[in-house]
């Protein structure tokens, strides 16, 4: 059981001409085994929110509060965060040149677990991870995200997540750039995660399409900084036939 | 990190402005007056502290028992000595600066190594070289590698005390020899060395230096050409601490047509007043049509305090040549590789020691000697874990 809670959070980013308001107060709850999928329109605030929760040091958290199954995730370091459970697959995946994604994994596997991995069946589980997402197994010697195409990094992000096993998933546009093909991968390999026990995922999203592949519990469309409207799976449907027109114009 | 210029950039700016007089031509002579004390302000002393050099560029003998000197390998290349003027020595290296005319001049007996035509060595050969604290010495070593031969030559300088030393090396046409060079001195060490070396026609020549202890290290790594075809490889890591002035120079002079010449150096630095200086000069002389060059030095600064000087010169006095380029970036740690590695449950400092640690391994795999890459890394992993661990950085 473990529950991602945040509450009335606010978040700013320093900009030349001062703070600047980008999460203006989000309440959310994910409870384990639930997918919540936030929708929005470009610069509502979306990947802001996975950030703020991962602990980017760009933002700053100026009220409200995040807990995981009742600890304070902001006091965390980012790497305490990760080492609770979450897990933030990112929209644009950093490269690091010269680390081999064979190290990379087993350092953080290694972190995250408190002990290395055996060897033997870890060799196996990363060639199964990646030969799962349809990455070879020459991906194991390259250096993190270096040279891998928009696709081979979103599916080396689900890599991941399948092989560190967090409770709590961020998927920040994972889909987006992906082809159909790879689409289906990526949300095979969300749905492996999704069906262990007590999982929870927030998968942020710009279109209805992934949702076809990956049944949310929930559905909250984000505008400017704030959930403006909470549903079932029928709000992506609204979503797919009329837009963000509606709560663009009633937005200040 | 920012590439400064891009191949066409360097070849359209270097055309534009008129050629002048400049430092990559060089007085070169064996006689110590043409190569006066510096001050300082010569454009070639001007990154060097001389006040450090505790007598490094006086002309004096040096002692006796300042250098212990053990053979690496099979010990039958060693040949002998040569005397000034004796064939092959003089035939690649005349000295450019003073510390190189002194190790000319106070070494009479120059090490003589040679690698017969067509012999194909699979294990490294060298000197490995130990010196006493307080003491000077002065070395000049020859390495001839014969036409069609393979060789890996090491020379592995460790200890204290005051070196200045001279390698002279001639790649025959066709042969293809490594030169490996580390500086793995005590921290009060001080070291000024010319690496001279004379690439043959379709020759294959790599230079690798690796400095990693001393007070002050300065190298001057130098390649011409004896013939169209030949393909020089200078390659450099360089891991700087508190104090410590690590300075490597390079020139390939393209004197031959179709001649090639990549250099690479990658260094890092931490600690108060931790200095490093890079200096990458390339001259590309009007015959030296379709030619290929490449460098680029790259720096990461890992605490304040620190200073990194890069300094790359193209001189380009012909435009008929397949490529010209440079790169040169002084950088600090990324926040975004760190927060990625981070947020993927691994600590900072841990995250720190895998960016540095790829950073080097790109540098570390093109070398291509197994045994020497295990060495460095191993070096590299000692280095951060003696450094990087227990710093707040
Ligand atoms: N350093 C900054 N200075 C000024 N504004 C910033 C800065 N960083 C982010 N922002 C602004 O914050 C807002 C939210 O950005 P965010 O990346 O969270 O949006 P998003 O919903 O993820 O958009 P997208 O769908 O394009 O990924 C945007 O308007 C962006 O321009
Ligand atoms: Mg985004």
């Amino acid at each position: 059981m473990s529950t991602l809670q945040i509450t009335d959070l606010q978040v700013s980013v320093d900009t030349e001409d001062g703070p600047k308001e980008i999460l203006k107060g989000v309440t959310l709850t994910i409870d384990s085994g639930e997918t919540h999928a936030i929708m929005g329109p470009n610069g509502s605030g979306k990947s802001t929110l996975a950030y703020s929760i991962a602990g980017h040091p760009k933002y700053t958290i100026t009220g409200g509060s995040v807990t995981l199954d009742g600890e304070d995730v902001l006091a965390m370091s980012v790497d305490e965060r990760a080492r609770a459970g979450l897990f933030l697959a990112m929209q644009y995946p950093v490269e690091v040149p010269g680390v081999s994604v064979a190290n990379f994994l087993r350092t953080a596997k290694t972190a995250i677990d408190g002990e290395a991995p055996k060897l033997r069946t870890w060799v196996k589980d990363v060639n199964g991870a990646l030969e799962k997402l349809n990455l070879d197994s020459s991906f194991s010697a390259r250096s993190v995200n270096e040279g891998f195409s928009g696709g081979e990094k979103k599916r080396h992000e689900i890599a991941q997540l399948e092989l560190l096993d967090p409770k709590v998933a961020i998927l920040d546009e994972t889909d987006s750039g992906l082809d159909i093909d790879a689409l289906k991968v990526v949300s095979e390999g969300v749905n492996r995660f999704r069906e262990r026990e007590g999982k929870g995922v927030l998968l942020i999203t710009h279109y209805t399409r992934i949702l076809r592949y990956i049944q949310p519990d929930r559905v909250h469309v984000f505008v400017d900084g704030k959930v403006a409207e909470s549903g079932g799976p029928e709000l992506a449907d609204k979503l797919e036939a009329e837009g963000y027109e509606s709560y663009l114009s009633v937005a200040p | 990190m920012t590439v400064t210029a891009d191949a066409r950039d360097a070849v359209a700016s270097a055309l534009e402005v008129d050629h002048v007089e400049s430092h990559l031509h060089p007085v070169s002579s064996f006689d110590l007056a043409d190569h006066p004390m510096p001050t300082g302000r010569e454009e070639i002393w001007r990154f060097t502290p001389l006040k450090r050099l505790a007598g490094a560029l006086d002309d004096a003998p040096g002692d006796t028992d300042a250098l212990t000197v053990e053979t690496i390998g099979d010990a039958s290349y060693v040949v002998g000595t040569l005397a000034p003027g004796q064939h092959p020595r003089g035939a690649s290296l005349v000295p450019d600066d003073r510390a190189s005319a002194l190790a000319c001049l106070h070494a009479p007996e120059a090490v003589h190594v040679r690698v017969p035509a067509d012999a194909e060595l699979d294990e490294p050969i060298g000197h490995r070289l130990t010196g006493a604290a307080g003491k000077r010495s002065h070395r000049h070593t020859v390495i001839e590698a014969g036409t069609h031969s393979r060789a890996t030559y090491v020379l592995d300088h460790r200890g204290s005390g005051v070196h200045a030393g001279n390698v002279e090396v001639v790649v025959g046409d066709g042969a293809d020899l490594t030169v490996v060079t580390l500086q793995d001195w005590d921290d009060d060490a001080v070291h000024v060395g010319t690496h001279e070396a004379v690439v043959g026609r379709d020759a294959r020549y790599r230079h690798i230096a690796v400095t990693f202890g001393g007070s002050v290290v300065r190298t001057s790594s130098n390649v011409h050409y004896a013939g169209p075809g030949g393909d020089a490889e200078l390659l450099g890591l360089y891991f700087a601490d508190a104090g410590q002035h690590f300075e490597h120079r390079l020139f390939v002079d393209h004197n031959a047509p179709r001649t090639k010449s990549n250099v690479v150096y990658k260094g890092a630095l931490q600690g108060e007043r931790a200095r490093t200086v890079w200096i990458g000069n390339v001259l590309i002389r009007k015959v030296a049509e379709g030619i290929e060059t490449y460098e680029e030095n790259r720096n990461l600064v890992l605490t304040d305090g620190c200073q990194a000087d890069s300094v790359p010169n193209l001189e380009i006095e012909t435009g008929e040549i397949e490529g010209a380029g440079h790169a040169s970036a002084t950088a600090r740690f990324d926040d975004e590789q760190l927060f990625y590695l981070r947020s993927r449950g691994v600590s900072d400092e841990e995250s720190r020691r895998l960016v540095l640690h790829g950073f080097f391994q790109d540098l570390i795999r093109k070398i291509g000697l197994p045994e020497l890459e295990e060495k460095l890394t191993a070096a590299v992993e000692d280095e951060l874990a003696r450094n990087v661990a227990g710093k707040q950085l």
